[in-house]
């Protein structure tokens, strides 16, 4: 348990459910968070992953909460909510789901629901929370991306441009952020194996753990890292492919 | 499909792999994804754990905690979940497994099918008699709760993952006072000498096990490692930090060989033996040294390696190992790895448990092809002959009449098969 002392105290994750976010939850538990806030739309696979979190601290004070992730009003409403129980000092935003990229391009009904809650709702959680933190002028947000955001390919661009906006907006938010003590973070996870993914593992998809990402974005954030990607490899590969030519790109089944 | 390996990387085949992401959602999952067969961390070393072509149901995902009590130590957790994670999270709270083998990187259901033990066997039995009850999770869709008195329950344990889906279970817990053990290490130089070690330790020391020079042959020499549970915190010691080194590569010829051996045993010998008498160790590092070395498998390079380990009855203990490692002399092989303990005289809690009263023999071997396999046929021979058995948690060759052959309550675990799993072992030893 090293620097229980500045470890981060009360901890609120959006999307607790996700695999990458649980054990987020289990480092911040193990390291001696004391309030852990927990925001899903499942109400029974929240309380699953709270009962894990009690056995492992029990000291850890736990509140779990369920809302619509895709109404702006119902969001306002939740994150006024949650500040008013205290100033949070880190708030993750990590849920999301994986479309069929190609079930999006026959369906716009589809596609409108993958870009809402993959772009839309996490920066519109984003926006809410900065609003309390700016206030109380403390805290770090940390908002999940994706590699995939980096460029947009054709086996996933409708995540990919959801991805993106959070990237654009995250960004935006640094600016406007620069010089303040709120820290914001994008994170920019690679393939994890998680239940998000699980199709890819049948399709033979090297995937990383979910822990060693969880233990690059608990470690990134509490550097105040702007961008980590997790695992770090992912930085040099998604370099190589925003820089290839286009006359190489293109010819690539990415 | 997907290529995947058990811990002796002796096989590469693909597999049809699908993921249980959770308790509700297992029965759906597998649904239309057999036969086949539960995968959890991998570390077994044969083939318990494949299912060449075939489906494989891997279960780290169900890694939560459900429930703990801090006054009677009982554990509820998934069956996916690491041994490392339960000792980690509950020992600085007072709380133990009391029995884990030589690697704490396993599932709790892993640890339930293969029925492993550890060193303190003569004093707490396998890790089948600390399990309070489990839930069962047949391919049919149906959840079954089983409790020690019931014969599936006994079947499963050490059911080589062929009674069902393992979802949860309920564990009995140790107190221990802390992470800290005293230790007694004592070079020895004869097999005798090995016995009356083990004898005379057995009353007063929990943990016993040895590591052996099998180059010596029946001259033995060894070091004898004994250990039990400190009281209070030892003045200076210091819990060692979680570092891990990494085999990043797989060389491409065994780093393990008849050039590196001689010396390598010569050495580590040497330096054990320096550590003789009295010491203190954080039990990570006493009870899963190998565990700091991430994928130490590598070092056989990529034909990997058989791991042998039997074990021969009590009476005929002495002139059975003897007869082994002479065997191992002659043919010219030897192991890096080799580790020799008794079991103490105790019922086994499952109907396929490996531990019996006796002298265990755990030995790596680089696979070198036929010439391995020749020299196991000879070591089965000695096993078969004085009615002793192999550990199915590590075999990857063992003949079916050795096997049915050691395990005499074989015909009642068939009843409790569930006909919607298979393995690439259960079809090798019972023939689906």
């Amino acid at each position: 348990m090293a620097n229980r002392s500045n470890s981060p105290q009360r901890i609120v994750i959006i999307g607790a459910t996700s695999g990458i976010a649980e054990h987020c939850a289990r480092r911040w538990a193990q390291q001696g968070a004391s309030h852990l806030t927990l925001v899903a739309r499942s109400e029974d696979k929240l309380a699953l992953i709270a009962q894990d979190l009690r056995v492992r601290r029990p000291a850890l004070h736990i509140d779990c909460q369920t809302g619509d992730f895709t109404d702006p009003a119902a969001i306002q409403l939740l994150v006024d909510n949650i500040t008013r129980e205290g100033s949070p000092d880190i708030v993750l935003i990590a849920h999301g789901t994986l479309p069929d990229q190609s079930l999006c391009q026959q369906n716009l009904a589809i596609n409108a629901d993958a870009l809402m809650i993959n772009g839309m709702s996490p920066v519109l959680f984003a926006e809410a929370f900065i609003t309390h933190m700016v206030a109380t002028g403390q805290g770090t947000l940390a908002v999940i991306g994706s590699v995939a955001g980096d460029r947009g390919r054709k086996s996933n661009y409708v995540y990919g441009a959801a991805k993106g906006l959070v990237m654009r907006y995250v960004q935006g938010l640094q600016h406007r952020l620069a010089g303040s003590p709120v820290k914001v973070v994008l994170v920019k996870p690679g393939p994890t194996d998680t239940a998000m993914t699980a199709h890819l593992k049948h399709q033979g998809a090297k995937l990383a753990s979910v822990e060693d990402v969880a233990n690059s974005i608990v470690q990134g954030i509490q550097a105040g890292k702007p961008t980590v990607y997790a695992p770090a490899k992912w930085a040099l590969i998604m370099m190589i492919i925003r820089h290839l030519p286009r006359f190489v790109f293109n010819r690539m089944n990415i | 499909m997907v290529a995947v390996t058990s811990w002796g990387r002796l096989s590469r085949d693909t597999h049809q792999v699908t993921g249980i992401s959770g308790r509700a959602q297992a029965a759906a999952q597998i649904h239309n994804h057999q036969p086949g067969i539960c995968y959890g961390n991998g570390r077994s070393y044969g083939d318990i754990c494949l299912n060449a072509g075939g489906h494989l149901w891997q279960t780290r995902a169900l890694n939560r905690f459900i429930h703990f009590n801090e006054e009677t130590g009982r554990l509820r957790c998934e069956a996916g979940v690491l041994l490392r994670d339960i000792q980690r999270a509950l020992v600085p709270r007072g709380w133990m497994l009391p029995v884990t083998p030589g690697t704490q990187l396993i599932t709790v259901g892993g640890a339930i099918a293969n029925d492993v033990h550890g060193k303190n066997h003569h004093v707490l039995g396998s890790f089948g008699d600390h399990v309070l009850s489990f839930r069962l999770l047949k391919t049919d869709g149906t959840v079954l709760d089983c409790e020690p008195q019931s014969d599936l329950f006994k079947a499963t344990i050490g059911g080589m993952g062929l009674t069902g889906i393992m979802l949860d279970a309920d564990l009995q817990l140790r107190p221990v006072k802390g992470p800290w053990l005293t230790t007694d290490t004592v070079p020895y130089h004869s097999l005798d000498a090995f016995f009356d070690l083990a004898d005379q330790s057995e009353h007063d020391w929990e943990h016993t096990v040895s590591w052996i020079d099998c180059l010596s042959g029946s001259q033995a020499r060894g070091i004898f490692l004994r250990a039990n549970h400190a009281d209070a915190t030892p003045a200076g010691a210091k819990i060692p930090g979680h570092k891990q080194l990494n085999m990043p590569i797989t060389p491409p010829l065994s780093l393990v060989n008849r050039l590196s051996l001689r010396p390598f045993n010569a050495l580590y010998y040497r330096l054990q033996a320096r550590k003789a008498g009295a010491g203190i160790a954080h039990y990570e590092p006493f009870s899963y040294p190998l565990d700091a070395l991430q994928n130490w498998n590598r070092m056989y390079g990529p034909r990997g390696f058989y791991q042998y380990q039997c074990v021969v009855p009590t009476a005929v203990a002495k002139p059975a190992i003897a007869a082994l490692l002479d065997s191992i002399r002659h043919a010219g092989a030897g192991s890096f790895l080799a580790v020799l303990k008794t079991f103490g005289n105790r019922p086994a809690p499952g109907l396929l448990s490996f531990p019996m009263p006796g002298a265990t023999l755990a030995l790596d071997f680089p696979n070198q092809g036929d010439r391995t396999l020749k020299l196991f046929n000879t070591l089965d021979s000695i096993v078969r002959e004085c009615g002793g058995r192999l550990y199915v948690a590590k075999d990857a060759r063992m003949p079916a009449e050795l096997f049915a052959a050691g395990y005499p309550n074989l015909p009642d675990f068939l009843k409790h098969r569930d006909p919607g799993i298979s393995s690439a072992m259960s079809r090798r030893l019972f023939g689906s």
